[in-house]
Order: C-alpha cells, then sequence, then structure tokens
C-alpha cells in the first residue's frame, strides 16, 4: 500500500530531477522525455507480468487493448487518470508505461499523448506490424 | 510504546478511523507494485547517470528532500497532529502515523542515545525494496536513501535540522 501523494511527489520530482540535471549540463531538453519514457517502459513491463500471472491468454489485438485499458488501467491508477498533472513532459513517463505493457503482451507499438483541453488528455498507440 | 499525550491519542484515533472510512472507497491508494517499481526505475536511471554510487545516494537524499518539503504539508493537512513537545514523540510520530500513512508499515524505534536526541528507525519490511536486486559492483548505493531525504526536508519545514544517515 503506497499512499496517491506520495506517488504524485516522486513522480512530480523524477520529471523536475531529470530537466535540473539536464540544464546543468549534459544533454538538451529531448533526452529527458526519452529517459522518462524508458523508465515508464520499464516499470510498464514489470506490471503487467504481475497483473497477468492469472489470466487466461489474450486472443487477439483487440482483447489485449481491452485488457489495458481496463484492467491495466484501473489497477495502475484506480481510475481514470484524471489527476497526473498534465502537460507533455509530464506523460512521457505514462506513454512509456503502456508501450512497455503492450510489448510484453507481444505488441510492439509507439504511444503518444496530447492535451488539448487541460484535465483530459488523449493517447494514441500505434501498433507496429511485426 | 506508550502514547502519553491525550491529544495525540485523541488524534490517532481520529486517524484511524478515517483511514479504515477510506478503505471503502480506496480512491486515494494507488498500486503499491506502481509505486515501487518507478522508484526502482528511478534509481536505475540514476545508476546510469552518474558513474559513482555516493553521487547517486546524494541525488536521491536531494530529491527525498524535494519531496519531504512538499509532504509535510499534506501530512499535516491530513494528520491532525500538534507540535511535538519532544524529540521522543517527534519518533512516535514519524513511526507510527507517518509511515503508517504512507508506506503502510510501522518501523520500529530503537538505539536512542543517552541525550535522547539520536534514535534509529528500522524498517523491517521496506516496500521499496520489493523485486530489488543490487548488483555486486553497486555496494556502496544505498538504495532507500530517498526516504532519508523526504524525513531530513519534511523535518527541516516543522524546524527541525537533522542529521540522517
Amino acid at each position: 500500500m503506497a499512499d496517491e501523494a506520495l506517488f504524485l511527489l516522486l513522480h512530480n520530482e523524477m520529471v523536475a530531477g531529470l530537466y535540473r540535471a539536464a540544464e546543468q549540463g549534459e544533454g538538451e531538453n529531448g533526452r529527458c522525455t526519452t529517459k522518462l519514457e524508458s523508465m515508464g517502459f520499464r516499470v510498464g513491463q514489470g506490471l503487467i507480468e504481475r497483473f497477468t500471472k492469472d489470466t487466461a491468454r489474450f486472443k487477439d489485438e483487440l482483447d489485449i487493448m481491452k485488457f489495458i485499458c481496463k484492467d491495466f488501467w484501473t489497477t495502475v491508477f484506480k481510475k481514470q487518470i484524471d489527476n497526473l498533472r498534465t502537460n507533455h513532459q509530464y506523460l512521457a513517463f505514462t506513454c512509456g508505461l503502456i508501450r512497455g505493457g503492450l510489448s510484453n503482451l507481444g505488441i510492439k507499438s509507439i504511444v503518444t499523448a496530447e492535451v488539448s483541453s487541460m484535465p483530459a488528455c488523449k493517447f494514441q498507440v500505434m501498433i507496429q506490424k511485426m | 510504546m506508550l502514547i502519553s499525550s491525550r491529544f495525540r491519542t485523541c488524534s490517532w484515533e481520529a486517524l484511524c478511523a478515517r483511514r479504515e472510512g477510506e478503505k471503502e472507497s480506496p480512491q486515494s491508494f494507488l498500486n503499491s507494485e506502481l509505486f515501487t517499481l518507478t522508484y526502482g526505475a528511478l534509481v536505475t536511471q540514476l545508476c546510469k547517470d552518474y558513474e559513482n554510487d555516493e553521487d547517486v545516494n546524494k541525488q536521491l537524499d536531494k530529491m527525498g528532500y524535494n519531496i519531504g518539503v512538499r509532504l509535510i504539508e499534506d501530512f499535516l493537512a491530513r494528520s491532525n497532529v500538534g507540535r511535538c513537545h519532544d524529540f521522543r514523540e517527534t519518533a512516535d510520530v514519524i513511526a507510527k502515523i507517518a509511515f503508517k500513512m504512507y508506506l503502510g508499515i510501522t518501523p520500529s524505534i530503537t538505539n536512542w542515545s543517552p541525550g535522547g536526541d539520536e534514535f534509529s528507525l528500522i524498517l523491517e519490511n521496506n516496500p521499496l525494496v520489493d523485486f530489488v536486486e543490487l548488483p555486486d559492483n553497486h555496494s556502496s548505493l544505498i538504495y532507500s536513501n530517498l526516504l532519508c531525504g523526504v524525513l531530513r526536508g519534511a523535518l527541516e519545514m516543522v524546524s527541525q535540522r537533522l542529521l540522517f544517515q
């Protein structure tokens, strides 16, 4: 059991810390997004392994996407993810999370996020056929 | 452990009641695996970014400090804990209320120094280290150093300057 406030602050600080380090020298800001995304990827891989250990094998891609949207999302965030302070740099981690989850279920994808009106955000998942 | 002041007994009970009430609507609890794995990913990334373990430790402490500075507000707002009268009371609040509230564990308080100005918190089941295996070449990495920073930041905001190891 971990409190939500703790995760929000940790996530905030991860973003802030990475950007602070980038300002002090090495690399440009684009690298930060990549780093956040790859951290999310690792976490997504770990989580999906834990969550799917008792589920039946998925029939097809649609089945997998349903699992990601319903079970995965609600288990991780307990509700629609409406309180991560959304802007692009803060979404990189979550994009990675989805990509990592999908990757371990055998779907190679590109996940991007888009914020048009503030509290809502849209994730676009592009599946790459292998 | 004895809870001595009457005020604190009240607030502790109020807190328990509040937390039990919250269980019915588990809104404020995220999946703890998300938290643990995210922390793991952060430490991994820092190990890649910095060459030696001391720098990673320092960075974790700094990040923890920034978290603590903000976390204390959330803690004071939600826990109804008043000002502590002595250091022992502070230790109790940290172990029994703060840790319980945020990580769901209660560390034990030991090793009080004779002067009463130093103690150890022992975390028997540290949720941060689930799924963690440290490779041999990181022997001086203090994996949970973030917690030291959090405590340092939080207590500095309530005007106690402390040294953590």
